[in-house]
């Protein structure tokens, strides 16, 4: 009998395996993209000019012990009620801005013995050396997030018209600016100014205590 | 005679190295997708601590500055937290000349815009971040980026 030579196994479907895997991969790969809280340092200030007087009630102090307990206003706190109290703070309008006008825009209690206007409203934050920097970044986030909330509601209350389908309006004119980064709309710019103007981020920290 | 030529007839047939190149290609999916980029190997212990306010980090314009606690492998150096920039570690006095050539090395219109992303473990003393802002307010790069993990928006 003859010996017969073995068939050739069949490479066609090599390929279409190989693309297969390829697709797989590619829709199941993400390519992880830092996040984080966005913050600017003060410069530092050599000028010997004394710094103006700030009025108790004008001023939302923040305190981070050693042992990461939250103080605020020299009460102790918990960190899910932290982001309620500096809205109230800040939205609160007892009084008028250095130009003499009252917040018209603003929501709050207009509690005489809390903040005049949101142009004036300062949060002051300090924490001990020991503090965890999670704790830190807890509140850092609450406090970014105050102001967040306040300027989605008056983007929304300014702006929704232009973005009728977005639920966040402010974060919408962010993205859209962020996508056309390399195409200057100016009206757009003048937009978010306007609402980050209404609400300024006065969020100064002090340096912990050496000891 | 002839039936030794009937051996030679029925040789072995030549391999097919038509799926050769698949298999190349399956390799090559295979790294592309196990490789990791990593710019500096970790020196210290890196867990990034939560936050939800996040944004966006520009990966261009960003000098980045880890500190936490030195991992298992670099026991040598103590339990305390430290800096490490690029591949090494560095005190905080150094900080300010690490960021100047950080910023050099920077492409030129990117200069003025420059970021420093901090990644921090969050068991370090939050008093170790403040003399690094500090370090970065002498070497005039204000802009600083918290790098967090993002959780779920309340």
């Amino acid at each position: 009998m003859a010996k017969r030579s073995a068939p050739e196994v069949n490479a066609g479907s090599m390929a279409d395996i190989a693309f297969l895997l390829l697709i797989f991969f590619l829709v199941t790969t993400t390519i992880e993209k830092d996040k984080g809280l966005l913050r600017s340092l003060p410069p530092i200030d050599d000028t010997e000019v004394e710094p103006p007087i700030i009025k108790q009630k004008n001023l939302f102090t923040v305190l981070i012990g050693r042992d990461n307990r939250l103080f605020v206003e020299d009460e102790i706190m918990e960190i899910k009620d932290l982001r309620q109290a500096a809205i109230e703070f800040l939205d609160n309008a007892g009084g008028t801005n250095p130009a003499g006008e009252s917040c018209d825009y603003c929501k709050g209690k207009r509690d005489a013995s809390s903040s005049d206007h949101p142009d004036k409203a300062i949060i002051s934050m300090k924490h001990a050396r020991e503090t965890t920097y999670e704790k830190y970044m807890d509140v850092q986030n609450e406090l970014v997030a105050a102001y967040n909330i306040l300027r989605e509601r008056e983007a929304s209350r300014l702006y929704k018209k232009y973005y009728p389908g977005a639920e966040k309006v402010f974060t919408a004119m962010l993205e859209q600016k962020e996508k056309n980064q390399y195409s200057k709309d100016d009206v757009l710019n003048e937009r978010i100014a306007a609402v980050k103007a209404l609400f300024p981020m006065k969020l100064s920290e002090a340096e912990p205590d050496k000891n | 005679m002839s039936k030794f030529r009937n051996k030679e007839k029925g040789e072995m047939p030549a391999i097919s190295t038509a799926s050769l190149p698949d298999i190349v290609f399956m390799l090559l999916f295979f790294f592309m997708v196990a490789t990791v980029m990593r710019d500096s190997s970790l020196m210290i212990e890196n867990r990034l601590p939560n936050a939800d306010q996040v944004e966006k980090l520009k990966k261009d314009r960003t000098i980045f500055i880890y500190a936490g606690k030195p991992n298992a492998q670099y026991k040598q150096f103590g339990e305390e937290p430290r800096i490490q920039y690029n591949d090494a570690f560095i005190s905080v006095e150094d900080l300010q000349a690490s960021i100047y050539q950080g910023i050099g090395e920077m492409n030129q219109e990117l200069q003025s815009k420059v970021v420093v992303g901090f990644k921090v473990d969050k068991e370090t003393n939050a008093g170790l971040v403040s003399d690094i802002k500090q370090e970065l307010r002498k070497a005039n790069a204000l802009k600083v980026m918290y790098i967090a993990n993002t959780k779920k928006v309340q």
